[in-house]
């Protein structure tokens, strides 16, 4: 269980003053759910998946992992007491193999079949890629599938994924949703997804809704997707009145 | 450490050597001779005139190996060595250089190695040459190799240069004329530490029709050191030319990256890349997030481009 308690962030702003991105957000988050964090952009989505995987420093609040308070951990004891989670826009690596990487989040090499597996499940034809450079021969699209191989490599019992639709074509979009699906259905991992797709969203056993730094709502697919129109209006007239 | 055991230990870092080795070899130690085999195809004989040896390759040699590796573990040895290969037509052939240093005196110990290689036509040359020095001594450790080679036509080199640690000096001189249809591909690895300098001179003439080269050279500089790259890539025919420098900046130390592609045709077509930067902090967060230190993801990466 992932239990986040009144977790703020903030940085400064105009004038001395100080813009809360992350304000006050308590929540738990159970073993083996499928969860997905939507809202507007600039609502702190990101930030509150970088403050639990430990890259963003929460100036306020404690983060529980299984009862263990993990609030000063480090990414890396994050990562090895079981979070893991995959950057919206994942660096490139010259140098390191598509193969190098995934033997690095296993913590072991890879047999070839294996790791084969992890990019299938992404959509990509695998033996086109093991052995080659995550460098910037590869397309947006294509890096960042593989860093979503890299996160089913690792296998944690905590999985984030932010914004893991962003630059990825139809085909595998459709073969991506069914992996999630899959690793929901077939092991108590728990799924982190940041998304803004309805397809992605409607999977989810919970959807929990972050604007304006604070938990804006919760509830049922069923229950947030009609109400998510209402809360782009208001923040777009948000966004107008600050201009 | 003993001496057997230092030996030992330099032959397998620059020539990843644990036993005597097959094929045919020279083995130079401390401005001597300490070994040599010759083969039917792969004759070996001193020079009269000046230090080094001559090295002849018999036309339709395959699959054979040759490995003469440079050891100095003897204080303030200077020497110059001039080598030269004769690799004869349709021959398939490794050449395993290299100069391994383990100074711990005080007197500085240099090795200049110039190696020239007259490559006949339709053979394929893989030359590896690595450096390495080591030691507690205050002597400076010092190797400035000079390259030059000719290849025939439909001829392929791949030509590995690796200098990973412990040489505090080096100038690097390589010039290379790929006739029509020759091929070159090389690949040089640098890290230079301390206020360790490497100045690399390489120059590659495509010269005859269907040339083709690819220039590909990474360095990591830490410390204070200083690394200056100029890599030209010269197309006098319809020829192609890739040069690509990437090098990582660490700490206190200074690169300089100067590639220069020259088309005295028409049909050249010539391309270079070049950049220098410091390791992205996302870079070693990614890695941090998949369970490694930022120290182990920093070493993984520097090891990465070197490899």
């Amino acid at each position: 269980m992932l239990r986040l308690e009144n977790i703020s962030y903030h940085v400064p702003s105009e004038g001395g003053k100080r813009e809360a991105i992350l304000d006050d957000v308590s929540l738990t988050i159970p073993d083996g759910k499928y969860i997905v964090i939507t809202g507007p952009n600039g609502g702190g989505k990101t930030t509150l998946a970088k403050v639990i995987m430990g890259l963003v420093e929460s100036d306020a609040g404690k983060i529980y992992l299984d009862e263990t308070d993990i609030t000063g951990y480090t990414v890396t004891e994050r990562a090895n007491a079981g979070i893991s989670y995959g950057f919206q826009q994942p660096p490139r690596f010259k140098g390191l193999t598509v193969k190098d990487l995934l033997n690095i989040a296993a913590g072991r090499k890879l047999k070839t079949a294996e790791a084969c597996d992890y990019l299938t499940k992404v959509g990509l034809c695998a033996a086109d890629y093991l052995t080659r450079e995550v460098d910037t021969s590869l397309s947006g699209g294509e890096v960042k599938r593989i860093e979503i191989a890299t996160i089913l490599a690792k296998n944690a019992p905590v999985m984030i994924f932010d914004e893991p639709e962003a630059g990825i074509d139809l085909w595998s979009f459709n073969r991506l949703t069914g992996t999630f699906r899959e690793i929901h259905e077939s092991s108590g991992v728990t799924l982190i997804i940041i998304s803004h797709q309805e397809r992605i969203i409607s999977q989810a056993d919970e959807v929990l809704l972050i604007a304006d730094g604070k938990l804006a709502g919760r509830g049922t697919p069923d229950e947030i997707l009609p109400t998510i129109d209402g809360f782009s209006r208001r923040s777009c007239q948000k966004i107008e009145a600050q201009m | 450490m003993g001496n057997s055991d230092i030996r030992k230990d330099l032959l397998a870092k620059i020539a990843d050597l644990h036993e005597m080795p097959q094929g045919a070899y020279n083995i130079r130690e401390n401005s001597k001779a300490s070994g040599r085999k010759n083969t039917k195809n792969i004759i070996i004989t001193n020079k009269t005139d000046k230090p080094g040896i001559d090295i002849v390759i018999l036309p339709g040699t395959k699959k054979q190996s040759l490995h003469i590796p440079v050891l100095i573990t003897e204080t303030g040895i200077k020497e110059m060595v001039y080598n030269d290969f004769f690799i004869g037509d349709d021959c398939d052939v490794m050449i395993v250089a290299g100069c391994g240093i383990h100074n711990e005196g005080d007197e500085g110990s240099a090795h200049d190695g110039v190696h020239a290689f007259a490559i006949g036509k339709n053979s394929k040359v893989k030359y590896i040459e690595k450096h390495y020095g080591e030691g507690k001594g205050t002597g400076e450790r010092v190797m400035n190799p000079t390259m030059t080679a000719r290849l025939g036509e439909g001829s392929v080199l791949e030509l590995e240069s690796v200098q990973i640690g412990g040489i505090d000096s080096t100038v690097r001189k390589t010039t290379i004329i790929a006739e029509a249809g020759a091929e070159v591909n090389l690949q040089e690895r640098l890290m230079t530490d301390g206020v360790q300098s490497v100045t690399s001179d390489t120059e590659v003439v495509l010269d005859g029709p269907g040339a083709k080269a690819r220039i590909n050279s990474r360095s990591v500089a830490k410390g204070d050191s200083t690394q200056v790259f100029y890599p030209r890539m010269v197309g006098n025919a319809d020829c192609f030319g890739h040069v690509q420098c990437d090098s990582i900046i660490m700490d206190n130390a200074k690169v300089r990256s100067i590639p220069e592609i020259a088309a005295n045709s028409v049909d050249a077509r010539l391309v270079h890349e070049a950049a220098i930067g410091k390791i992205a902090g996302d870079q070693i967060n990614k890695l941090m997030t998949l369970g490694l230190t930022a120290e182990e993801a920093e070493e993984k990466i520097l090891s990465g481009l070197l490899k």
